[in-house]
């Protein structure tokens, strides 16, 4: 059983289909890529699934459930996190705070009792904290923690999503070229953490990214966009050496 | 403890004191919607009245006891605040600080053409039950609550709004749901503080809530820093004092005002504690240290 199936998706901008009746299922615990050049609607997909857009056409159905017409907030909480092509932190926040904010769709005190600290309050906030550190160790950051998030370094944003992301404890991480910028040695470090987090935590990951040496490496299945429609998928392996896609993409970059 | 008080404290520095006291009850409610949240609201002064009126209008003509006219005024604030929230919050920028302003001309003029608020006269003989022992004591307690909110899920998710709404929403954030809280919560201290106001001064008229009123807190918000609650408190202090000690601020209100935000915008965007945290003035000073032990070596 996918964990999740896009059908026939499709978005109009205007006049422009930034995608044309997409499909594509993604199945428990894999690392999924999706590639193709810019402006194929690759964030638009993301954007998509995680309710910011409304498709003018098809399915996007999470776990025998449709997410079609929820809340970006509703769709976060049924277990679905992500992460930004162009960075969005909470800049005048600390790094710990982003982290902490990531738990919100997770956790439940309310107002008053925040406000007046009531127990089950405190109790969830230690656990949100400790969550928090535990997954700023994990991407490397912990040393870090009390840092306004705007005065870190770009590959280090790139992780804070991550593990802000991660707060959410999602079944479904998204992220969106979460290599973009870094060096290699970064790059390198980034595809282990990325091993890790499915290995550790058990959740499926789609991935979009540009650097073809960490989507081959990574993935166990790639779909390729082109001009918002679906010119391949499958293992690495066929994709690599699918006729159309080295005509527009890969041979694009030979 | 108030005799004691009056005995000993000068009538002109204790006025002073008390309308500092209400103004920073006014600007923390402010700060909830505007520093906090980042939704820009230019209406306070609006809300504010409805707390005046309302609790002035229940001690006078109905006679009800003092708290419970200030818990109403309070409540029936927030109660438009949260009515006036669910349209306008879906608003950005621009658009809500204009439907804001026009929504506190609106109450205003409702307030002109009010039989029992005394139309354009206003209301007089309210009794003067606010004293300073209880609106130093209010200030402290909702300080605390203040702080503690800010600091727990509900207070970061508000923080997360104004930061980045998408982010915060991918986070699992309900934003238009906080938002109205904000506002609900923001306007519930305006009514209060309008409470307080109108059984401090005896006298209200639909003048005293106009737009003037509404950019002198915004003011305070600003200047103060934004989001931040000490700096809230810098700002009502400073911006309470500045009129009572230069005359020339007094009569120039409305250019000072405006002169002091475009200064802030462009120099201190944030306010003056806006983003100062002892964290980073302890990084700071550990690395002078460093600094001069390295110069003299
Ligand atoms: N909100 C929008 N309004 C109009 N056009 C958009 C919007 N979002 C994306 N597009 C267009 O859709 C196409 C796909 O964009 P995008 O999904 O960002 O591509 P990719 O992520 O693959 O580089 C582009 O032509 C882009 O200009
Ligand atoms: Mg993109």
């Amino acid at each position: 059983m996918a964990v999740l199936q896009l059908e026939e998706i499709t978005m109009e901008f205007g006049g422009l289909r930034a995608l044309d009746l997409v499909d594509i299922k993604v199945e428990e615990q894999q690392i999924y890529g999706i590639i193709g050049p810019n402006g194929a609607g690759k964030t638009t997909l993301f954007n998509i699934i995680t309710g910011i857009y409304l498709p003018t056409g098809g399915k996007v159905i999470f776990k025998d459930c449709l997410l079609n017409k929820m809340h970006p907030w509703d769709v976060a909480r049924q277990g679905i996190g992500r992460t930004f092509q162009n960075i969005r932190l909470f800049n005048k926040l600390s790094v710990l705070d982003n982290v902490r904010v990531g738990s919100h769709g997770v956790s439940k005190s309310g107002f008053f009792g925040s406000m007046l600290g009531l127990p089950s309050s405190r109790r969830e906030e230690k656990m949100i904290v400790e969550k928090a550190e535990h997954l700023l160790e994990l991407v490397g950051l912990g040393e870090k923690k009390l840092e306004y998030a705007d005065n870190l370094a770009y590959g280090e944003q790139r992780r804070l999503e991550i593990a802000r992301a991660m707060a959410l404890n999602p079944s479904l991480l998204l992220l969106d070229e979460p290599a973009a910028g870094m060096n290699s040695t970064e790059k390198v470090e980034l595809m282990d953490l990325i091993w890790k987090i499915r290995n550790e935590m058990q959740l499926t990951i789609i991935l979009v990214e540009h650097d073809m040496n960490l989507v081959m490496n990574i993935c166990e299945q790639i779909a390729v966009l082109d001009y918002g429609r679906k010119i391949a998928d499958g293992p690495p392996e066929v994709v690599k050496n699918d006729e159309r896609v080295i005509q527009s993409y890969l041979g694009a970059e030979a | 403890m108030d005799a004691l008080i009056s005995q000993y404290i000068d009538p002109y520095y204790l006025r002073i004191l008390m309308l500092i006291g209400i103004n920073i009850i006014l600007a923390l409610g402010l700060n909830l919607i505007t520093g906090v949240t980042g939704q820009l609201s230019m209406g306070h002064a609006g809300f504010m009245s409805i707390g005046a009126y309302t609790s002035a209008i229940l001690s006078m003509q109905m006679g009800s006891p003092f708290f419970l006219s200030l818990l109403a005024g309070a409540m029936v604030a927030a109660f438009f605040g949260f009515l006036i929230g669910i349209p306008t919050l879906r608003l950005e920028g621009d658009y809500l600080a204009m439907v804001t302003i026009g929504f506190a001309e609106i109450i205003r003029v409702f307030f002109l053409n009010f039989e029992p608020g005394g139309k354009a006269v206003g209301l007089s003989g309210i009794p003067q039950n606010t004293t300073f022992v209880l609106v130093w004591t209010l200030v402290i307690i909702i300080i605390i609550l203040n702080a503690k909110l800010l600091s727990s899920r509900i207070g970061r998710a508000f923080y997360a709004i104004r930061e980045n709404e998408i982010a915060a929403e991918a986070s699992g954030i309900n934003s238009t749901r906080l938002k109205v809280l904000a506002f609900t919560a923001g306007s519930f201290l305006a009514g209060l503080g309008g409470g307080l106001y109108a059984h401090y001064m005896y006298f209200i008229r639909p003048q005293d809530f106009a737009f003037m009123k509404s950019i002198e807190l915004l003011n305070m918000v600003v200047l103060g820093g934004m989001g931040s609650i000490p700096g809230t408190i810098l700002g009502s202090v400073i911006l309470t004092l500045l009129p009572e000690m230069l005359r020339i601020v007094a009569e120039y209100r409305l250019l000072f005002y405006g002169a002091l935000l475009v200064i802030l915008m462009i120099f201190r965007p944030n306010g003056l504690l806006g983003d100062v945290r002892v964290y980073d003035i302890k990084k700071k000073l550990q690395g002078k240290k460093v600094g001069l032990w390295q110069s003299s070596n």
